[in-house]
């Protein structure tokens, strides 16, 4: 993960940052562009999850990086300030997902019950897929697709935890939602996943692939 | 301690991101080694936390950053925007003086937009073929990503785009965009 994705920041670009935020606060105002780089694709990505469209979540996460702007005084310090950002854009996501999809009844996965057991159905062994196959895009696409098939409560879930790889308490946070409900929404969502994705990647897919059996790429 | 199928899978996830104390651990390693099923649910599972985690994952669109920046540009800096505002003013202040003028010769003059917020277009080729959706306020390029109404589009020439008060798309229609 490079650091400039700033998630996974290290001391070093947290120190710049709260420099930034703190001569952004003296009237420094062209320096905001420079702070929230680094989380173009984090913004735009928790608001695609919510929004699914791109057109929708564009224009969400412009107004959830103005929105910071505005309001960049109410800014603690004593969360990482990648999470404020991404709060502010699930909140400005969901409201408009309210309010223009109010009379779109959720996927019925939304209303299972997320404390029931959920059972895989595919116990395919996968072979190990190497990254190199997300080159291609038909791969991103069927990924994508599976994930847009999961009920916004799981997707939010997952999108924030493994691919903003935000921690549990901070997913909980940015959510409104407690960590063992992040726990059991994510472990849900990823069976899920592995269910939608098990008999492609599993097998049509890799059996077009070559690729060379070796050690796991984690 | 032994543990089912059916508890491996409810702690899989938390196994995983390291959430399960050391004897779960332990228990659920033993499990593994003598269960193909539970060992195929840990590898896809895995499998989906690496590829769902790689950043080639996340594709923000083109231009996504020069028009984020032209936003924050149009919205943030309090002198420009006195100074647009006064432009504004001044603009309408025209429009009404020359609201009479206009509705005398109703064939001159550039028609009002439809929007607002939208700039017209300058130097737009008049016979380029473009889309417009009934009740939208934007003309686009065939096949651009952003007409929000796809189920009433109609192709017509620029020219008569404008005439109609469609104004350019700030996405895919840039380079007309008037500054």
């Amino acid at each position: 993960m490079p650091e400039e994705l700033g998630v996974l920041g290290g001391p070093a670009a947290q120190f710049k940052e709260e420099e930034l935020i703190r001569r952004i606060r003296d009237g420094e105002r062209d320096l905001f562009y420079e702070l929230i780089r680094p989380y173009e694709r984090c913004v735009f990505a928790a608001a695609l999850a919510i929004l699914r469209n791109e057109a929708d979540a564009e224009d969400a996460a412009q107004e959830a990086m103005l929105k910071a702007f505005k309001h960049i005084r109410q800014f603690r310090a004593e969360s990482r300030f990648s999470t404020w950002l991404i709060q502010i854009t699930v909140n400005e996501a969901r409201m408009r997902r309210r309010k223009e999809h109010a009379d779109i009844v959720e996927p019925i996965v939304d209303r299972q019950d997320e404390e029931g057991n959920y059972t895989p159905r595919d116990f395919a062994d996968w072979r190990e897929i190497p990254l190199e196959t997300l080159e291609r895009k038909e791969v991103r696409q069927k990924l994508a697709e599976a994930l847009s098939s999961l009920g916004e409560k799981y997707r939010e879930v997952f999108v924030l935890r493994d691919m903003q790889h935000l921690s549990i308490e901070e997913t909980a946070k940015v959510l409104g939602i407690s960590t063992a409900s992040v726990k059991t929404r994510l472990l849900r969502a990823r069976l899920m996943l592995r269910d939608l994705l098990a008999p492609g990647l599993g097998g049509d897919w890799s059996s077009k692939l070559s690729f060379a059996k070796g050690a796991k790429p984690w | 301690m032994v543990v089912s199928c059916g508890e491996v899978w409810r702690e899989i996830s938390n196994y995983l991101d390291g959430e399960v104390d050391p004897a779960l651990r332990a228990a659920m390693e033993e499990h593994f080694r003598g269960c193909t099923h539970c060992t195929a649910v840990l590898d896809g599972m895995r499998n989906v936390i690496q590829l769902y985690g790689d950043e080639r994952m996340v594709e923000v669109p083109l231009g996504f950053s020069h028009r984020l920046q032209r936003r924050l540009e149009d919205n943030m800096a309090p002198a420009r925007r006195t100074f647009l505002g006064w432009v504004v003013a001044a603009a309408a202040t025209v429009l009404v003086a020359g609201s009479f003028e206009l509705a005398r010769s109703s064939v001159s003059g550039r028609p009002e937009l439809r929007s607002d917020h939208a700039r017209p277009g300058n130097g737009v080729p008049p016979e380029m073929m473009v889309v417009v959706a009934t009740d939208g306020k934007t003309f686009h390029v065939p096949g651009c990503p952003f007409i929000h109404d796809k189920a009433r589009l109609q192709t017509i020439t620029a020219r008569e785009a404008m005439r109609e008060g469609y104004a350019p798309c700030v996405r895919c229609m840039k380079k007309y965009l008037s500054a």
